[in-house]
């Protein structure tokens, strides 16, 4: 295909604790990169066209038979179609099961401040950006369903236990999430609520959106399982 | 895993006391202080269920919050199933199975079509057992209140490596959970009918329901 010049689409900076939406076509990508290390992006996917159709967090554990997310991993809808795709990834794990911060538990992990003392420094939750950045879109609190964590792990134990895995993501991590349907996504860089570090200090992230190739038949993701060849099937035959 | 020996309740006692066939649904509200008894009668069936605050809805059960909370990816004795607003709904107080699910979701005709192939687009699920109490409750409850679900009874442990299995279900016949309400909440129930899965035996069960005031 044509360099990234040709292809690319929008390239920006998302500041930590900012959030973000757009709708992203079919036929292209979302790359992002963690800046400094350490970040983590809590996101939320809905099809752009119909947004009662949204990411499933359990349909896409099940039907790939995984708790995490990674390359080759399809991003499943509630209506049994591939949202999106992760394409490429630096950082083998990215959360899917323990959810984003609210506004409690950034006022217990980190402490509230207010936007008169701290000016655009205020420090601002997931859950607070979802619910105004869905509202952009006609959604809302109905709409806060199970997110991804990108750029952070979130360990599983014998037993079940969960532990955050520090320092998982280093500078220059990145990871590509391809859209097989026109998606709205929804954004949030607040750290993950499970993040120990003592001090608030959420990072940037670089959002590159760029069209890529049409996905082959043997397109590594169609190809990783039954489910996927079926999952990808009925996508396309949506779009006939 | 926590295990508690049963606790004689007297179902004589109970308010509501009634079974619940394989692939049917049940909407019901609890009062604060309530008690509910789901008693799996055959062994392994998965009660698929979800629970709202009975004032706003909005306000529903949230699988990853109380997961993250309790630092644990599994359900069972003491688990607190939180809202979205990180406050509890109802409390797991009693539990002879041990551990229960709430990551491997509510079976769809679409998901099964994905998991087990079109052959079983028409067969009976969850989700349209839900929609079909959400819609004869009322009161604006539909599809978009309908998120990641409790499947009590249900199996399906995580791997070190990022997997997950459906296992063999750990749940016998007469094993039972307590959930008593913290607030007043609304919960819906899909006794699950699912017909191609390994975890409930391919045979689908009857459970009983129990309730007993505060």
């Amino acid at each position: 295909m044509t360099s990234l010049a040709e292809r690319l689409i929008l390239e920006a900076i998302l500041p930590g604790g900012a959030s973000w939406s757009r709708v992203c076509r079919r036929g292209t990508a979302l790359t992002l990169t963690d800046v400094e290390g350490g970040a983590n992006v809590s996101a939320l996917f809905f099809r752009a066209s119909d947004p009662l159709e949204r990411y499933c967090m359990p349909d896409t554990l099940k039907a790939q038979h995984v708790s995490r997310l990674t390359a080759g991993v399809a991003l499943y809808s509630d209506m049994g179609r591939v949202l999106a795709s992760v394409t490429q990834d630096t950082c083998g794990w990215h959360d899917t099961i323990t959810g984003h911060a609210t506004a409690s538990a950034v006022a217990d992990r980190w402490g509230a401040v207010s936007y008169h003392e701290r000016r655009n420094d205020w420090r601002r939750s997931a859950r607070e950006a979802f619910v105004v950045e869905l509202a952009k879109h006609g959604l809302g609190r109905r709409d806060v369903v199970a997110n991804a964590n990108f750029f952070s792990k979130v360990a599983v134990g014998d037993d079940g236990e969960l532990s955050f895995v520090e320092g998982h993501s280093a500078s220059g991590a990145h990871v590509t999430v391809r859209f097989e349907l026109d998606t709205l996504v929804v954004l949030s860089s607040v750290p993950h609520p499970l993040d120990p570090a003592p001090e608030w200090s959420p990072r940037a992230v670089r959002l590159v959106v760029a069209r890529v190739p049409d996905v082959e038949s043997d397109d590594p993701v169609r190809v990783a399982c039954e489910e996927n060849e079926r999952g990808f099937a009925a996508t396309e035959a949506d779009l006939r | 895993m926590s295990v508690r020996e049963a606790v004689d309740r007297d179902a004589a006692s109970a308010r509501l006391d009634r079974e619940l066939a394989d692939g049917l649904g049940w909407i019901h509200e609890l009062g604060t202080g309530e008690t509910l008894r789901i008693v799996d009668l055959s062994g392994n069936q998965a009660v698929d269920t979800l629970f709202f605050d009975a004032h706003d809805y909005a306000n529903r059960y949230s699988a990853v919050d109380t997961i993250r909370e309790q630092g644990s990816a599994y359900l069972t004795l003491g688990s607190r199933l939180l809202a979205l607003d990180c406050e509890p709904l109802v409390t797991i107080v009693g539990d002879t199975c041990g551990r229960h699910d709430t990551l491997g979701g509510a079976c769809s005709q679409e998901s099964n079509v994905v998991r087990y192939g079109e052959h079983t687009r028409h067969m009976h699920a969850c989700r349209n057992t839900f929609l079909t109490q959400a819609l004869a409750w009322g009161r604006g409850l539909d599809k978009r209140d309908l998120s990641a679900n409790i499947n009590f009874f249900m199996n399906v442990p995580l791997t070190p490596d990022g997997g997950l299995e459906f296992a063999d279900g750990i749940s016998a016949p007469g094993k039972y959970v307590e959930l008593r309400a913290d607030r007043d909440a609304l919960v819906l129930i899909s006794n699950c009918p699912q017909l191609n899965n390994p975890c409930n035996g391919y045979d689908p069960t009857p459970v009983r329901l129990l309730v007993w005031p505060a």
